[in-house]
C-alpha cells in the first residue's frame, strides 16, 4: 500500500466519522440544553424520526432542501412545546413521558410515511459545499471542508451554544435553573419561560438532527434513526452537558464507527468477528468516560419538576 | 388526523378489549405478554429506589437469555425439576452481571448509568448476533447452508410447563408474580432493601450512617438486571419456538419490554406489587392491539403511535389526580403511589 | 387509581382510535394470510411475497390478510396461531426467524397449510412447506457483470449480518466477480445491522474510497448505500426487488424474486389435497429469480453478454454459483 493511498484512506475515514457524528451532535446539543435547564427528554429519537420524515416529505414535494430543514426544525419545536407543557405544567414524569414521545414518533413517522409516500422514493441530498480557499488545502481541505452545509451548521452551533450558555444572561438563567430553581426564582428569573424555551429549542435541534439525517441519506424508511436518539442522550452524559464535550463525544463515537467500517472493508477484522468489532463504538465511549468522568456533576435539579413554594 | 384512515373507533376498542381480557384464552395471552413487562418493571422499581435509572433492560434481557440458553445447551439431559430452576438462575445471573457492570461504572467511576446502559444494550445485541451466528448456531443450519442465526430447539426438559391445558399461560407467570412479591419483601423487609432505599433517598445521610453508597448502587443495578435477565430466560423457554433467534436487533426478541417495563414501573408508582396490574394492562394493550391489527388490518405503526400517546396521556393525567387527591376527596391506596417520581439529581460524590 | 387512569385514558384514546370498518367478506375464495417482518411496500423482502400473491390474485379469487411490520418473533407466532385458528387455508410465515415458532404451532392445526421461508426445512411435517430463493445465482450473475464493468478493478458489497439469504447472495456475488476476473478486489463489509441506514451509506463510501467503482448490497438498510453510490455516480446492482426507482442513474440491474412461481405450485398442491411437506426454491432456471435490467442505464454490450453467459451456465448446471447449491 503506497503512502498516498494510505493518506487518502485516513482522510476518507475521518471525513466519514465527521459525517456520522453530525446527527448525534445536533441531537445531543439540543438534549444538553434541555438538561442544563433541568429537564430530561428520553424522546429524542421519536422527535428525530418525525423531523426526518417531515423534512423528507417536504423535499419530496417541493425539492427545496432548506424548506426540508425548516420543516424538521418546526416539527421539533412543536413537539418541544407539547413536551414542555406536559412536563412543566402537568408535571408528567420525564422519563416515562419521553418514552411515550419516542413511541409516538416511531409509530407516527412510519404511519405517515406509509400513508403519504408508501414505496420509498429518493430525494437528492445537498451537494458538498466546498469552503473557498480552505477546501483547497491538501488533506485537511478534503477532510474538513468538503462537507454538506448541515455539517458546518452542526459544528458552528458548538461555539454558539457555548457562548449563549456562558456569556449571556439567558445562558446564566438556564444554568441557574438547572442547579437551583428556587434560588433563581427568588432572584426574579422565570423558571417557566426559561425551561419552556430550553426544551423547545432543544427539541427543535432534535428535529433538525432528524432532518439532517434524512436529507443527507436522501431517503426515509421505518425507524430511519435506528435508536440514534438514545445514543445522543448518552453522549450528553459523555460530554458533561457542555457543547464542547458533546462534540467530542459525538466525534469519538462517529470516528470509531468509521474506523471499524474501514477496517472491515479492508478485511483487517475477520468476518467471523465482525459483530464483536461493531461493539467498539459503545465500549470505547464507556472506557473514554471512565478515564475522565471523575470530575463531572450533573445539573442538580435534573428531572425535578419545579413547584413554586413547594 | 387519525380519523383520516376512516374507521369505527368503538368496534376497534371492543376488539382490543375482547382480545386481551374477554376470554380465558385472551387473558392467558395477556398474562404471557405481561411477564417480561412485570419483571423488567420490578427491576426498574428496585433501581429507581436507589436513584438509578436503568435503561439497560433490553441488554440485560438479552444477556440473561444467552446465559440461560447456554446452560440449556450444556445440560440438555437434566430433568425438568433441576433444569428449569437452573436456566432461570442463569438468566438472573446473566442479567445481574450486565446490570452490575453499569452499577459499578456509576458507583466507582462516576459514569452515568444512562450512558452505560444505553451503550451496553448495543454491546449485548452484537454479542447475541455473534453467538447466534457463530458458536451457538444450530448445527443443522450450517449443514443445510441456510445459516439462520438461531440455536437448535432447546431441551424439552427446560420447557416451562403450561398451566392451563391448550393455552399459552405457562410457569413463567407464576415466577414473575413470585419475583414481584420477592422484590417487595427485598425492598421493605430486608436490610439490603433498606440500604438500597436509603442510598437512593439520601446518599449523604446513608454515608454518615455507614452505608456504602457505591456498593448499594451496584447491587441495586445488579438486582434490577437480574429481574430483566429472568425475563429474558422466560422469553426463551416460554416462547413458541423454545429457542433463541436473532433478527439483528434486540426488539425482535424482547418486544421492547426493556423500555416498556420502565413505563410499567413508573405507572405503578415504583411499587413492585402495583406493577402487577400495571403490567397486565400494558400487556393487554399490546395483545389487544395486535389482535386489532389482524382483525381490521390496522397498520402496526398506528398501534405503536397510539401506545405512545396513551403513555403520555396517562403520565400527564397524574397531575389532575394529584390535585384531586390534595383536595382530600380521594384516598390514596398506597403510600408509595405518589405518581410523580422525583429522582434526586446530585451525584454521589 | 393507576388502573382507573389507564382505563380512562385508554378509553379516551379509543374515541379517536380508528379501525378500517370494512372487513373483507369471506366467500369461497382461498384465504391466505401473510406474516412478515417489514412493511408490505418495502421495495424488498416483504413486498416480494405480497407481490407474489397479488400476481396470483389476477386469475384467482384470494382473500388476503397481511400482518406486516411484525419484527417481534413472539408476536409473529401469535399471529400465525391466530390466523390458523380463524380458518385461513394458507398461512405464509415470511421470515426465517419465524421457523422455530412454526415448527411448534403447525402440528396443532393439521388442516391448515403453512409455508415459510427463506429456509429449506419442513420439520418433517405434512402441512408445512418451506421456500427459499437461490439468491446466490442472481448474485453470481451480477458479480460477473460487476467485475466485467469495473475499470478500477474493485467491487464492494454492503451486507447486514453474515446470515441466511444475505450471506447466500453476497457469497454468490463475490464468487461471480472472482470467476470473471481472478484479480478483482472484491471487498465485503457486513456492517452489523439490518437497520442502520447511515452506517450503510458510510460503508458504501468506504468501498468507494478504497477503489471500488461497482457496488451492491442486500437488506433493507442498503437504501443508504444506494444514495451514497448515486451521489458519486457509482454503478449499483440491486437484489430482492427492482431498485431502479431508488437511483435510476446508477442501478444497472436488480435480482427480483417472483414468489408466484412457487406459490402457484403450493396452491395447486392444496387443491389436490396435499397440505405441504415439500421444499420449494425459486431460481433462475424456474424463472422465480429474474434479473431485471434498467433500460435507462447504458450498459456495455460485452458486460451484458458476460452476464447472460453466466446465467445460461447456471441454468444448465455448468456453473456452481454458491457454496452449497
Amino acid at each position: 500500500m503506497s503512502d498516498s493511498f494510505a493518506v487518502m484512506i485516513i482522510v476518507a475515514t475521518i471525513a466519514s466519522g465527521i459525517r456520522l457524528a453530525t446527527p448525534f451532535l445536533l441531537a445531543s446539543l439540543g438534549e444538553a440544553l434541555g438538561q442544563r435547564s433541568g429537564v430530561l427528554n428520553l424522546g429524542v429519537d421519536g422527535v428525530m424520526l418525525l423531523g426526518a420524515f417531515g423534512a423528507y416529505y417536504a423535499v419530496l414535494q417541493t425539492s427545496n432542501l432548506y424548506l426540508g430543514l425548516l420543516v424538521g426544525i418546526g416539527l421539533g419545536l412543536l413537539i418541544g412545546l407539547f413536551y414542555a407543557f406536559i412536563t412543566l405544567n402537568l408535571h408528567a414524569e420525564q422519563g416515562v413521558s419521553g418514552i411515550g414521545i419516542y413511541l409516538f414518533g416511531l409509530g407516527m413517522s412510519d404511519l405517515l410515511f406509509q400513508k403519504l409516500v408508501g414505496t420509498p422514493r429518493p430525494i437528492l441530498p445537498f451537494m458538498p459545499l466546498e469552503i473557498p480557499v480552505l477546501s483547497g488545502f491538501p488533506i485537511v481541505g478534503e477532510m474538513l471542508f468538503q462537507h454538506s452545509i448541515i455539517v458546518y451548521i452542526a459544528f458552528a452551533l458548538v461555539p454558539i451554544m457555548s457562548f449563549v450558555l456562558h456569556r449571556t444572561t439567558y445562558g446564566l438563567n438556564v444554568r441557574a435553573i438547572g442547579e437551583n430553581p428556587e434560588a433563581a426564582d427568588s432572584l426574579g428569573v422565570s423558571v417557566m419561560f426559561t425551561r419552556y424555551s430550553a426544551i423547545i429549542i432543544g427539541n427543535g435541534l432534535a428535529g433538525l438532527a432528524g432532518a439532517a439525517l434524512a436529507i443527507e441519506l436522501g431517503i426515509f424508511q421505518q425507524n430511519l434513526t435506528n435508536a440514534m436518539g438514545f445514543i445522543a442522550i448518552a453522549l450528553v452524559y459523555f460530554g458533561a452537558w457542555s457543547p464542547k464535550g458533546v462534540m467530542i463525544g459525538s466525534l469519538v463515537f462517529g470516528l470509531v464507527q468509521s474506523i471499524v467500517l474501514q477496517c472491515k472493508t479492508f478485511g483487517v477484522i475477520p468476518r467471523s468477528a465482525s459483530d464483536l468489532a461493531s461493539m467498539a463504538p459503545a465500549i470505547i465511549t464507556i472506557l473514554a468516560l471512565v478515564v475522565v468522568a471523575k470530575r463531572f456533576k450533573q445539573p442538580s435539579a435534573l428531572t425535578k419538576p419545579y413547584v413554586r413554594g413547594g | 388526523m387519525l380519523l383520516s384512515l376512516g374507521a369505527n373507533p368503538l368496534s376497534g376498542y371492543a376488539t382490543m378489549f375482547t382480545a386481551a381480557f374477554g376470554s380465558l384464552e385472551g387473558f392467558s395471552e395477556t398474562t404471557v405478554k405481561s411477564i417480561p413487562l412485570l419483571l423488567v418493571g420490578v427491576g426498574i422499581c428496585i433501581a429507581f429506589r436507589a436513584n438509578v435509572i436503568n435503561i439497560g433492560g433490553e441488554g440485560q434481557m438479552v444477556m440473561g437469555a444467552l446465559l440461560a440458553t447456554a446452560v440449556a445447551l450444556a445440560f440438555p439431559a437434566f430433568p425438568s425439576f433441576m433444569l428449569i430452576p437452573m436456566v432461570l438462575m442463569a438468566g438472573a445471573v446473566g442479567g445481574a452481571f450486565w446490570g452490575a457492570i453499569a452499577g459499578a461504572l456509576k458507583a466507582y467511576f462516576n459514569v452515568s448509568e444512562i450512558l452505560s446502559t444505553i451503550m451496553l444494550n448495543i454491546v449485548a445485541v452484537q454479542f447475541m448476533n455473534f453467538l447466534l451466528r457463530g458458536p451457538m448456531i444450530d448445527p443443522a443450519e450450517i449443514e443445510r447452508g441456510t445459516g439462520i442465526p438461531q440455536t437448535m430447539r432447546l431441551s424439552e426438559n427446560a420447557d416451562l410447563p403450561i398451566l392451563l391445558e391448550g393455552m399459552r399461560m405457562h410457569l413463567g407467570v407464576l415466577v414473575a408474580l413470585l419475583v414481584a412479591v420477592g422484590a417487595y419483601f427485598l425492598l421493605w423487609r430486608t436490610a439490603i432493601g433498606f440500604r438500597i432505599r436509603s442510598v437512593g433517598y439520601n446518599p449523604d445521610a446513608s454515608r454518615y450512617a455507614g452505608i456504602s453508597v457505591p456498593k448499594n448502587v451496584t447491587s441495586a443495578l445488579a438486582f434490577s438486571g437480574a429481574m430483566a435477565g429472568i425475563a429474558g430466560a422466560i422469553l426463551v423457554f416460554g416462547s413458541e419456538s423454545h429457542r433463541m433467534v436473532t433478527d439483528g436487533g434486540s426488539t425482535g426478541f424482547t418486544g421492547s419490554a426493556g423500555f416498556n417495563g420502565i413505563v410499567v414501573a413508573l405507572l405503578a408508582g415504583l411499587h413492585p406489587l402495583w406493577s402487577v396490574p400495571s403490567a397486565l394492562l400494558f400487556g393487554g394493550m399490546l395483545v389487544g392491539a395486535n389482535a386489532l391489527q389482524r382483525a381490521a388490518q390496522v397498520p402496526s405503526a398506528l398501534i405503536i403511535a397510539l401506545n405512545g400517546l396513551i403513555v403520555v396521556f396517562v403520565v400527564s393525567s397524574e397531575y389532575f389526580k394529584q390535585r384531586y387527591a390534595q383536595a382530600g376527596r380521594v384516598e390514596e391506596p398506597d403510600d408509595n403511589d405518589n405518581g410523580v417520581i422525583v429522582t434526586e439529581g446530585g451525584n454521589n460524590e | 387509581m393507576k388502573k382507573l387512569n389507564l382505563c380512562l385514558s385508554a378509553a379516551l384514546l379509543a374515541i379517536i382510535l380508528i379501525a378500517p370498518s370494512s372487513l373483507l367478506a369471506s366467500g369461497k375464495a382461498l384465504r391466505v394470510a401473510i406474516i412478515a417482518p417489514s412493511a408490505k411496500n418495502d421495495l424488498a423482502f416483504t413486498q416480494s411475497i405480497v407481490d407474489g400473491i397479488k400476481a396470483i390474485q389476477k386469475d384467482r379469487e384470494i382473500e388476503l390478510a397481511i400482518t406486516d411490520g411484525t419484527f417481534v418473533v413472539e408476536d409473529a407466532a401469535a399471529a400465525i396461531r391466530d390466523y390458523a385458528k380463524k380458518g385461513y387455508d394458507l398461512v405464509l410465515a415470511h421470515g426465517s426467524q419465524y421457523g422455530g415458532s412454526l415448527k411448534e404451532i403447525a402440528p396443532d392445526f393439521p388442516n391448515t397449510s403453512f409455508a415459510w421461508g427463506t429456509s429449506a426445512d419442513t420439520f418433517g411435517l405434512a402441512n408445512v412447506s418451506s421456500y427459499e430463493a437461490a439468491s446466490d445465482e442472481g448474485g453470481y450473475v451480477m458479480g460477473v457483470m460487476a467485475a466485467a464493468m469495473s475499470k478500477k478493478g474493485g467491487v464492494g458489497v454492503v451486507g447486514p449480518i453474515e446470515v441466511g439469504d444475505a450471506k447466500l447472495y453476497v457469497d454468490g456475488f463475490v464468487k461471480g466477480a472472482k470467476a470473471q476476473n481472478a484479480k478483482i478486489r472484491a471487498k465485503v463489509n457486513y456492517i452489523g445491522s439490518f437497520s442502520d441506514v447511515a452506517l450503510a451509506a458510510e460503508a458504501a463510501r468506504a468501498h468507494m474510497a478504497a477503489g471500488a467503482d461497482v457496488l451492491t448490497g442486500t437488506a433493507q438498510m442498503v437504501v443508504g448505500a444506494i444514495g451514497a453510490a448515486r451521489a458519486k455516480r457509482v454503478a449499483w446492482f440491486g437484489t430482492q426487488a427492482n431498485q431502479t426507482e431508488l437511483a435510476p442513474e446508477i442501478v444497472v440491474a436488480s435480482q427480483v424474486y417472483k414468489w408466484e412461481v412457487i406459490l402457484r405450485k403450493i396452491i395447486a398442491d392444496m387443491d389436490a389435497g396435499i397440505k405441504g411437506g415439500k421444499k420449494y426454491e425459486i431460481n433462475l432456471a424456474n424463472n422465480g429469480i429474474v434479473i431485471e435490467f434498467n433500460d435507462a442505464y447504458k450498459l456495455d454490450a460485452a458486460v451484458k453478454e458476460a452476464g447472460m453467459k453466466a446465467m445460461a451456465g447456471i441454468k444448465d448446471g455448468s456453473i456452481q454459483s454458491g457454496a452449497s447449491h
